[in-house]
């Protein structure tokens, strides 16, 4: 079972995230049409890729933007679910044993205090997250079904790993029920609106061509964000 | 009953049609028939396969729920935060569901949707600028618009716009020689006070070719006269064209693509045939971003821009007193605590927020000046915009909807608000009839030519 589950199944999974979202990745780019979204792309590549980089850059800036300044809570309950559900998957230091296993080369780890701390960070911010959901009357009425799906589907790996790390119980049963969930992460990433680990990136980046060729950049105007 | 009399999916094309729709007071038999007004679902979602693409399709999906775009629609806010006015709400509540619907929406949505496609939303762009995945819902609003337009739910006085510009080319019923009357009849009515005033009609190579908004001609011709002066001031080689003249849009407003193209190629052909080194549009917002920001993408050209180079009456008055073309009197600057609104459609989305603000360091006396908060790309529409100032049948909704502008302009403690935009002058107009808060409005050519310095040539005979 854990020999298929780190073997073909995590290689099915990697590979389905990778290619399913490059393929979404590039049909978002050739989806996008200077007539009907009216805005030259192609005639001012310059502009727009100086608009779409400070689009990314601004936003992913913690208080970088007048959105998140304004909403201070948001901000930092944002940051750090999304520091640690980034961090932790990519630079923890068994998951990196694991892949230099598997591949032969590994990135660089965090030691095992900034992967608990992380790791909490995001199942209480989730929390926050979740809360937030429930209390604010404009943030209930957007809310489906759905998007608690996608909250779980996030924290899973990271409940599972936890208990796995602090070997409550059965630590072999944490262990494979960590892998599914991680698997089950990669699978859902193309194919929900977990796609935005991806197209948040190519959304911005639209916008920011948008004000960087026609609302004002061809102006001379730097778009305050 | 599948289309009515009045209430229908095809476009006004003639004068008689256009007639007859204005002869439907209010539009009250429009909108009866309106509630009986089938809905053409394969139609709908045909056009929206053809046309929702990557862009509003990626939008629609990767919506994160997270409500940050509340905050910043003032709709949102003045209607006592109510959960239902969240933009991202009002867009997945609507074009949202149509798309998962592939269509098959039924007439009682569609009026639901028109109502919150223009009472609900004035297309200010605001809300993407606070949307982390960078989710513009006023874009979003004005393809819907679109959806609706072609189904013919929308509202009595855009459908009539849109006409409008079909038949005249102009928003009003304004005629060709109707245009180049009114304005010589307001040049000959000022020659006196200015000797040698004129207004060159069709000249060829122009250094200026300068276009306004019809009701200026219709209701406001004391415009046409004022911006005659400021050229004539300035030693401006100008001119206007006989057709081509109008720079607005109610299409635009309306989501009658079709219309916005026509009307907007009859200024490019203008420029074509009059090759002016530039083109001065007046001081609208609307008008400015129709013609020179989303225009070129409705004529088809790639580039995105106009065929000569446009710019907004605000940047020709910036450069005017800037280079001493015009000058103004010290003693005569504005001495009152004055604030400026700054327009949407070529603030936010044509980035001009520096221009007027550099107008009024010439014009206002200092120490006198008050921002509004937040004010330049960051402000909230003046209330009026998207064509919400001109539907009767949302006239309350408009009302509620100018008390953020109302608040903002009392926060500064400001007795004259200038507006270099029709739409908000309209906006700001209503407020002070509406709550009677004691300010004055204005467009900045009075203004300026009530402080100008005149050239000798230009001074009356004693």
């Amino acid at each position: 079972m854990y020999e298929f589950l780190t073997g073909f199944m995590f290689w099915l999974a990697l590979g389905v995230c990778l290619i399913g979202m490059a393929v979404r990745t590039i049909l978002y780019f050739k989806g996008l049409q200077w007539n009907l979204d009216r805005v030259a792309y192609k005639a001012y590549p310059v502009q727009g890729f100086k608009g779409a980089i400070r689009s990314i850059y601004k936003w992913i800036l913690p208080f970088g933007t007048h959105g998140w300044r304004k909403q201070p809570f948001m901000t930092v309950m944002f940051f750090s679910f999304h520091i640690g559900a980034v961090v932790v998957p990519l630079f923890l230091l068994a998951h990196n044993l694991f892949l230099k296993e598997q591949l032969g080369f590994s990135l660089i780890t965090i030691n095992g205090g900034v992967a608990d701390f992380l790791s909490w960070l995001v199942i209480i911010t989730l929390i926050f997250i979740i809360l937030r959901r429930l209390a604010l009357p404009e943030v209930r009425i957007l809310t489906n079904w759905y998007d608690y799906l996608i909250i779980l589907i996030s924290a899973a790996p990271f409940i599972t790993g936890l208990l796995a790390r602090y070997e409550v119980g059965n630590y072999s049963f944490w262990l494979l029920a960590h892998i599914i969930s991680g698997e089950l992460l990669l699978f859902a990433i193309p194919f929900t609106k977990l796609s935005h680990i991806f197209l948040f990136f190519a959304s911005r980046a639209q916008l920011g061509m948008d004000y960087g060729i026609k609302r004002g950049g061809l102006k001379g105007t730097v778009m305050d964000w | 009953m599948p289309e009515g009399i009045f209430c229908n999916k095809k476009p006004i094309e003639t004068q008689e049609e256009l007639t007859a729709l204005l002869g439907d007071t209010s539009g009250t038999q429009y909108y009866k028939e309106m509630k009986e007004l089938d809905v053409d679902t394969k139609l709908l979602w045909t056009t929206i396969q053809n046309t929702c693409k990557s862009r509003i399709r990626t939008w629609l999906e990767i919506c994160a729920h997270c409500g940050m775009c509340a905050d910043s629609c003032f709709l949102y806010l003045v209607n006592d935060r109510d959960p239902k006015q969240v933009p991202a709400y009002k867009i997945q509540s609507t074009l949202g569901e149509i798309v998962k619907r592939k269509g098959n929406v039924d007439n009682e949505f569609m009026l639901m949707a028109m109502e919150t496609a223009w009472a609900k939303c004035t297309c200010c762009n605001r809300c993407g600028m606070y949307c982390p995945h960078g989710i513009d819902m006023g874009i979003m609003f004005g393809y819907l618009r679109g959806l609706l337009y072609q189904q013919g739910f929308v509202p009595w006085e855009l459908k009539i716009g849109a006409g409008m510009h079909r038949v005249y080319r102009a928003q009003m019923d304004v005629s060709e020689e109707e245009f180049v009357e009114t304005f010589q009849w307001m040049v000959e009515e000022n020659e006196e006070e200015y000797p040698g005033l004129t207004v060159p009609v069709d000249v060829e190579n122009a250094d200026i070719m300068y276009t306004v908004n019809a009701r200026e001609v219709k209701h406001y011709p004391e415009d046409l006269a004022e911006a005659a002066i400021l050229f004539h001031a300035a030693g401006e080689n100008w001119t206007i064209p006989s057709k081509g003249w109008e720079q607005t849009s109610l299409a635009m407003f309306a989501g009658d693509w079709a219309a916005c193209k026509m009307q907007v190629e009859n200024v490019y052909a203008a420029m074509e045939r009059l090759k002016p080194k530039r083109m001065v549009g007046t001081e609208c917002g609307h008008a400015h971003r129709a013609t020179v920001v989303e225009g070129p993408y409705w004529a088809g050209r790639q580039d995105g821009r106009p065929p000569v180079e446009c710019i907004h009456y605000i940047e020709w008055l910036a450069e005017a007193l800037r280079e001493g073309k015009l000058k103004i009197d010290p003693e005569r600057r504005i001495k009152v605590p004055v604030t400026l609104q700054d327009s949407c459609n070529y603030v936010r989305n044509h980035g001009l927020r520096e221009t007027a603000r550099e107008i009024l360091s010439y014009i206002v006396e200092p120490g006198y000046y008050r921002e509004m908060s937040p004010n330049r790309e960051h402000n909230f529409c003046c209330g009026g915009g998207g064509g919400f100032n001109g539907i009767g049948l949302f006239r309350p909704q408009r009302n509620k909807g100018l008390i953020t502008k109302r608040d903002q302009i009392i926060a500064t403690g400001a007795e004259l608000v200038i507006a270099p935009c029709h739409n908000c002058w309209d906006a700001i107009r209503d407020l002070e009839e509406e709550f009677e808060i004691g300010i004055k409005w204005s467009f900045l050519k009075p203004l300026v030519i009530s402080m100008l310095e005149l050239p000798d040539h230009m001074k009356p005979e004693e």
